[in-house]
Parts: structure tokens; sequence; C-alpha cells
């Protein structure tokens, strides 16, 4: 893991939204990499702060009342944290682009398709307008529908089929990093299958490397190198996908697994995690998941975990696996 | 029988002592926050106090005439000056208070009635009912509103009441194009068929799960309502339709004061600028009603 | 033999559209016995919803019979319907919807009591409506807290309660989870599995999502394009799947694990529209073993054995298309 350059690092990544009922910590001393080509998996559930570190690479988080408070995200060498808002214009959409949860809303409604793709590629890269179109055309073709359609509008197509079109709008640049928040669940399985499927093949072509946020432990399965589990702002745990799947540490990763029924398998009870996801603006002393943990210890409310190293790249937060160390 | 009961009673208490209102609540609390709402709800509160103690506030009789008196500029005595009757016009604008606050409010609540109950019956069952209700408020909608107003009191005569019914007809269409609205998108929300699923009957289901939920957007509408209403009797007093001398109503205490504008310009400003502010205030708490009961503005 | 709580026979619900006749459900037949959960799966726009609804009379079946208790609760009158209300109810899928904004959580469940006339008391009534939260898991210091001040679990377990409070026979769960998180998802069906037992309920579990269905559901329904097209209990449904489409759905379900690597089949296109669908099969145009006669003939639910239904020609001897 430590081998390959990393194309994004985030360091002590904290991003707060100060509002009226209080100050939400919504991601707190975030460490991630991700190397050229990789997939990382970001998961958690409601509220866990998962599309707000994508925002918050991309520089989008909404000022007020979001704010980076401190740490360093560096993409390509560079902070983009200290970068101006003209500098990072010009890397989003093109180095860097996001694909959102809901196909329906993020495409515009009265612009073809294709004049949607060649919007992106005009204002990233010094082309006219007929080899605009022509990239766009390519691009449907790349994702699988015929380049002939770019003269549609988005109502003519269905949800799978508008979910493509918001793949190569973000692909068009050719970006050496994609975020794709939620991009399937608004998807039916089979229509999901399809996407995840044409996903992994255009990384591939492209050598991508791709943030995935979801809820979904079976699609981080399939598609990820990497994940990283989060809870009320923390990454609770981060290693690579095997060793989260045959051997997962933190209680609340446990947890997951318990509450997912599990095709593969008979069993007859879930065995879910008590309690709810803490008030965001309230978020308990210590460990933040320490109401809801079933190995709790005295401890746990009074001191932060400290992220640790269990074995070489699984790093836990945690108070049980403090002492282990070394 | 225990073990289906949530684990976590502490969190359900920090969850409910944080914030026990009802969504009323939340809006008034969303609503004093806007600064120039509750500036335009004092003043309306101002005027309601004036409506209702006119009496006791008001320093002379509606028509205590003193010849002697007449055109008397803005003074020590008369604080808003004489008419051309020796009448104080400060206490025929606290007087008249009353009759626009009466004529706004009782126009209003004929139109949001008539018109509500019009919406809610075309939009919860369509079909053809709809189709010939809202063909109605169409026609209603093609005249214009102050002809309407106009034809109405001809026919009925001039005087208070008609004025009020007038007002009130004219703007019928606004509500039940509302309300219609409002009812079409909650019909198919879930928790009327929950409500349906349940056993209820459409006069349960209009009045508790689909009228509350609309009454937002008709809110609204109303009190710009009341502000236009107030405006249109004043409008008919004006041309001499409306409120007939000598009952100290806006409109005609400014069409009297408008022959002798050019000598004595306090006999016609007053009565207009307390149209002008009452209006203004209604249109403040209007709008602030509006962001205040906008959904999308909820936290 | 087991008892049948309802049967559904010949279901079919259209709706007129702009573009012409919608086939929701066309021709749907199963039966649920006391006790038991149906699973009916299917993907957006496949009619599961609406055959839900169908069911419990919150949409009038356009034909077909519903046999609920040996009555067809179709030829109910309105005195009939509302006994019949009492017996059938329904947990909605989206908690932020089903409930009124504008009333309080106690107002909420008592609503079926009120509407019912079920207690004259007042304090009766509000002694069932505590005794409701607590049955869920609701605090009973939420009675006068409004929807809004709650999360999507604890939503849910309110539409619960209300849909319990007149101790129903019978509940329509339409996708109660797919809105929650996967933590409160569970706690959610842990909770109906054990009403389900405490009460004997009996169960229409509607969801797209084939590991929660194959988890709750003793026999499970495959639903594609308005028509079941597989049935069967839910061990056989997931180790010999005989429909292409069950086939195609099981096996594009991401699965939370890395040792088992699955055959995937990928599906072309997507799901044609429901409307003035063609005669044939259904699913003609995504099947990568279809035939002439497909095109031609629909193929009915045929029962294969051991209360295994399937609605296929090529039922066991499916052959790759000959294109």
């Amino acid at each position: 893991m430590k081998d390959n350059k990393n194309l994004l690092e985030i360091k002590d990544l904290s991003i707060h939204y100060i509002t009226d009922d209080g100050t939400v910590r919504a991601v707190e001393e975030m460490n991630l990499e991700i190397g050229v080509g990789e997939t990382l998996g970001l998961v958690g559930e409601t509220g866990a702060g998962k599309t707000t570190t994508a925002l918050g690479i991309m520089n989008l988080v909404p000022n007020p009342p979001g704010k980076i408070i401190g740490g360093e995200i560096v993409f390509e060498g560079e902070d983009l944290v200290k970068k101006s808002q003209s500098e990072l214009r010009k890397i989003r959409g093109n180095k860097i682009s996001m694909i959102f949860q809901d196909p329906m809303t993020s495409l515009n409604p009265v612009m073809t398709v294709g004049d949607q793709i060649a919007e992106v590629v005009k204002l990233h890269q010094n082309v006219n307008a007929a080899e605009a179109t022509e990239r766009a055309m390519e691009m449907l073709e790349k994702v699988g529908i015929p380049g002939t359609r770019h003269k549609d509008f988005p109502h003519q197509f269905s949800g799978g089929m508008r979910q493509r079109v918001v793949i190569a709008i973000a692909l068009a640049c050719n970006p050496t990093l994609l975020i794709a928040d939620e991009p399937t669940t608004a998807l039916d399985v089979t229509i999901q299958a399809q996407v995840l499927d044409l996903m992994r093949n255009l990384k591939h072509e492209f050598n991508t490397s791709m943030i995935m946020i979801t809820h979904d432990l079976g699609v981080v399965a399939e598609v990820c190198d990497k994940v990283a589990i989060m809870y009320a702002g923390n990454v609770i745990e981060y290693t690579d996908v095997k060793r989260l799947y045959t051997s997962p540490k933190h209680p609340y990763t446990i947890g997951l697994f318990g509450s997912i029924p599990d095709i593969e398998s008979d069993e007859s009870r879930l065995k879910p995690i008590k309690g709810l996801m803490p008030d965001p603006t309230n978020i308990p002393s210590g460990c933040p998941f320490h109401p809801r943990c079933p190995k709790a210890m005295d401890i746990c409310s009074q001191r932060k975990p400290k992220n640790t190293e269990v074995e070489p790249g699984h790093f836990v937060k945690c108070l049980l696996f403090e002492n282990t160390e070394k | 029988m225990s073990k289906i009961k949530t684990s976590n009673n502490q969190e359900e208490v920090k969850a409910v002592s944080k914030k026990k209102r009802s969504p009323w609540v939340e809006v008034w609390r969303r609503l004093r926050q806007n600064k120039s709402a509750m500036f335009g709800l004092a003043i309306i509160g101002l005027l309601v106090f004036c409506a209702i103690f006119a009496d006791l506030i008001a320093p002379y009789g509606i028509d205590d005439q003193d010849l002697r008196a007449r055109f008397i500029t803005p003074s020590r005595d008369y604080l808003f000056g004489t008419d051309n009757f020796g009448r104080d016009i400060l206490s025929r604008i606290i007087y008249g208070s009353r009759v626009s606050l009466q004529v706004g409010f009782i126009a209003v609540g004929i139109s949001a009635l008539t018109g509500g109950a019009l919406g809610a019956i075309a939009g919860f069952y369509g079909g053809r009912l709809d189709n010939v209700i809202m063909r109605f408020v169409d026609i209603l909608l093609a005249i214009p509103g102050i002809l309407l107003a106009i034809s109405i009191v001809s026919a009925l005569g001039p005087g208070l009441q008609n004025v009020m019914i007038a007002v009130g007809i004219g703007s019928i269409p606004s509500y039940a194009r509302i309300v219609r609205a409002s009812v079409l998108s909650l019909r198919d929300q879930e928790f009327v068929e929950a409500a349906k699923a349940v056993g209820a009957n459409d006069f349960r289901i209009i009045s508790k799960h689909i009228i509350p939920n609309s009454m937002a957007p008709i809110i609204v509408q109303a009190t710009l309502g009341v502000a236009g209403a107030i405006l249109s009797a004043a409008g008919l007093s004006f041309i001499g339709l409306g409120i007939q001398p000598p009952t100290p109503e806006w409109g005609s205490m400014l069409s009297s004061g408008r022959q002798y504008l050019r000598d004595y310009w306090h006999i016609a400003t007053f009565p207009g600028l307390a149209i002008m502010i009452t209006i203004f205030a209604l249109n403040l708490l209007g709008d602030g009603l509006r962001d205040a009961l906008d959904p999308r503005l909820k936290s | 033999m087991q008892e049948r709580l309802l049967e559904v026979r010949n279901l079919k619900k259209h709706f007129n559209t702009k573009k012409g006749l919608l086939h929701a459900v066309d021709g749907v037949n199963f039966f649920i016995n006391k006790g038991e959960t149906l699973g009916l799966v299917g993907e957006s726009g496949c009619g599961k919803s609406t055959t839900g609804r169908v069911v419990l009379r919150l949409l009038e079946a356009t034909d077909g019979e519903i046999i609920f208790e040996g009555k067809d609760i179709l030829q109910f009158n309105k005195q009939q319907l509302r006994e019949m209300r009492k017996e059938m109810q329904i947990v909605f899928q989206d908690p932020f919807a089903s409930l009124n904004p504008r009333m309080s959580l106690s107002e909420i469940i008592a609503e079926p009591l009120v509407v019912n006339k079920v207690f004259s008391d007042k304090l009766e009534m509000q002694k069932r409506v505590k005794e409701l939260m607590d049955t869920v898991g609701i605090a009973e210091r939420l009675t006068n807290a409004y929807p809004h001040e709650l999360d999507g679990g604890r939503r849910q377990r309110i539409g619960i309660a209300r849909a319990l409070a007149l101790n129903p026979k019978f509940i329509v769960q339409d996708e109660p989870v797919s809105a929650l998180d996967v933590s409160i998802q569970a706690q959610i069906l842990n909770l109906m599995d054990d009403l389900q037992d405490e009460f004997g309920l009996t169960y229409l579990f509607i969801s797209h999502d084939l590991s929660v269905v194959k988890h709750v559901s003793d026999r499970i329904a495959v639903m594609y394009l308005g028509k079941i097209v597989e049935l069967s209990d839910y061990n056989s449904m997931f180790k010999n799947p005989l429909h292409p489409y069950t086939q195609a759905l099981l096996s594009a379900i991401p699965v939370p694990r890395i040792d088992i690597k699955r055959e995937r089949i990928l599906l072309e296109g997507d799901v044609p529209s429901p409307i003035n669908p063609p005669e044939g099969c259904r699913f003609y145009g995504r099947c990568q073993y279809r035939q002439e006669i497909c095109r031609q003939k629909t193929p009915e639910l045929r029962d294969m054995g051991n209360e295994k239904y399937v609605a296929c020609h090529f039922t066991g001897d499916l052959r790759p298309a000959s294109e």
C-alpha cells in the first residue's frame, strides 16, 4: 500500500458546520490516502460525514455554515485547502469529478445530454464546438449509449441510462480522481449491476482513482480496494477490503455486518447495533460510539480513541486496541 | 416483550428535552427571527388595539363637529388636523381602523372559506366535479377584480356589508386554486392513504389530514389578501360605491379630502398614510409568514 | 394442510394514462397461509406496491378475486369494508411521508381507534396508545412529540404501532425498511419478527431488496412487469431459481463478502414499459434464453411440484437464444 505513489492524501482533515443549534463536527481528524488507480470505499450511515468528506475534497462545503477547520488535502502534491476558488474551478470536473446519487436532479432537464457533456469538455479543454460534440458522442458510446442519441434530453432516458450519462460527463475530461456519491442507490439491482460493471471497466480503461461513497457493504466488496468506515465524523476503521471482510476489528464495523441480512447464509435473527445515530450537534464524549457499543469500557466515555495501526495497513480508532499497539 | 423495547432511554430524553414543539410553535420561532415581519406584526397589533379601544383612545368622537375649528392644520389640539366639518382626523382614522379591519378580515374570511372549500372539493374528488368547479373559478378570474366588485356593489347597493361581499367574492379564485393545488399534492401522500387504510371517511381525511397541511399557503395568501381587501374597499369608497359618509372610512376620507388637497394637504394625507402603512405592514408580515412556513427552510 | 388466510386470484389493476392502458398488475395469483410471510420482490415499476394496495382495497381492482378468510373482499359493501379495515393493515415505505406532520405521535397512533370508535372512554384509549408505544419500543415521554422531531427508525415504529392499533390479522409491509440505515433496518426487521410471533400476524412483505426478503419470508414471489414469474419457498428460490429473470436478479445482488464470488448474469437493457405490453413473455426482450414461442405466447404460472410455481415455457430446459 505504501509503495505506489499516492494520488490523494488527506491529513488530519476536520470540517465543521456552525449552526444555530451548535457546532456539527461533520468530519474529525480524517486521514486517508488513495493511490493511482485505486478505489477507496467510504462507508457509513446517514450523517456519518461521507458526503461532507467528498464535498471537502472538492472544497465545495457550503460556507457558511460549513468550514474546513484544519488539515490538508494533498492532491497530486498540492494542498487543495490552500487553493483559491478560481484555481479549484480548473481542477473540478477536470482532474477531480463527481457523480451524485440522484441521476434525475444532477442533469439539466432543458439541455440535451450531448450538450451537457460537451459543456464540461469545452470548459476545461481547448476545443471547438464540433470537437466537443464529437467527444460527447464518443463518451456516450463508452458508457453504452449510442452516440446518435446525443441530441436527446434527459427525460427521454431511463434512470439507469441517465446515470450512465452522468458518468460520461464525469469522465469526459479524463479525471485522475472520481468521487462517486452513492451512484447506484437510486437504481434497481439489475441496473445497479450494469452500472457497477460499467464503472469498473471504465476505471480500468482510464486508470482513474475512485472514492466510492456508499452505505452498501455489498457494493464495496465488489468494486473497492480499500475501505474506510465512518461513524459520526470519524473514520473508525480503515484497511484493505480483504482484511475488513475477513477480520473486522471495530465493534461498529462488526455491528454493521451483523445488521445486514446475508443472502448466502440462513440466520434467523439479525444482530443489530442497539440505539440510534447520535445527534450531530451533541456527539457523546470520548469515543462517539460508546453508548451503542457492546464492548464499551469505563474509559470509552472519557477519552477519545487514537488512530491505532493494529496490523500493518489496518487502522482502528478504538480503545480496545490501543494498548495492543507494538 | 422487553427485548423489543429500545435500549437507549437516555438518548430519547436528550432528543426530546432539546426541543418539544409542535410545527406551529416552530413557525412562530422562525417568524420571530424575522425583524421586518415582527415590525409588520407590531403595527397590525397596534391597529387592532386601536380598533378595539377606539372609544378610549380617540381624543374626540367620530362625528364631533366643531364648525369653528374647520380646516385646522395639525396642532397640539388636533394632532392630524381637522376636516371641512371640523372633525378631528386622528379620531376618525382611529375609528376608521375598525371599518378597515372589519372589511379586511371578513372579506378574506368569505373568500378563504368559500374558495378553500371549493378548491378542497375539486382537488380531492377530481374528475367532472373538479372540472365544473374550476371552470366556474376561471370565469370569475376572467373578470377584473375591481370591475367585479363594482358590479356587485352596484347591484346590491353600497354599504359596509355589501362591500365585504363584493370584495370577498372577487378573491375566491385565488384561494380555490391554491387549496386545490396543495390538496392535489397531499391527496396521494402516504399518510392520507394510511388514514384510508384505517377506515377514515372523506370528511375526516379532508378536515384532519388535508386542510391542516395546506394551511401554510392559505395563511400567507390570507395575510396578503387582507391588505388587498382593505385597498379594494378603500378604492370602492373613494369612488363613492363603498361605505357611505359619515362612517369614517379611510378611502372615503381620502376621497373627501381630495378636493381640498391644494390648500389643506392634511385632510387627504393622513388617511392615505394610514392605508399605506397598514398595507405595508400586512405585506411584511405576509412575506415573513411565507418564509417561516416554507418547509424548504426548515432545519 | 395450513389454513389459507388470503388468496388472490387473477388479480388485475389497469390504469388509464394518456399514453394508453398501463397494466400495473396483470393477472396475479398467490395465497398466504396464516402466520406466514410472503415476500413480494421485483424492481421499480413491476407492480408490487400496487398489488399491496389493491389487496387492501386502497386501490380498486380492475378484475379478479381477493379471498380473505373465505370471503371475496372485492364484493364488500361500505360497512363490510370498514370491518375489513380492522383486520388488514399496512406499513408504508416512507416514514416521513406516512405520518401526518401536523399530528402528534399519540394522535397518529390513536387515529385508527378514534375512526373506528373503539373506545368510548378517553382514558381507556390513552392506555391503549401507551401500550402500543411500549410494544413498538417508543418511550412514553414522546407521546406529545411530532413526527419531525424523530429519526426514520422511530417514525417507522410509529407507523407500525398505528397498523397494530386495531389488532389486525394481516399486514401489508410496503418496503418498510428501504428508507432506513442498515443498523436501524435490522432493529425494525427484528421488531416485526417479534410482533409476528407475539400476535400471530400474517405479512405480505413487499421489497426490492432480495436479501431482506429472504431474511423475513417463508415463501417468495418474484414479480416482473405486472406478473409473478416465480413463486416458491425461500430455500428453493435461492438454491434453485428456475426463471431466467429470478436467476439474473439473484446474481445481481452485491454480496457483502469477498470469499464468495458468484457468476453474474448481466441483463441487457431496461424494463420495458407496462403500457400496452405486447403478447408473449414480458421478459422476452431481456432474456438470454428466448425462443420463438416466448414472443408469441404468454407463459402461465405452472405448478412444478413442492409448491413451486414458474411462468416460463422452458423451465428446467433453458437453452441459449438461437439468434
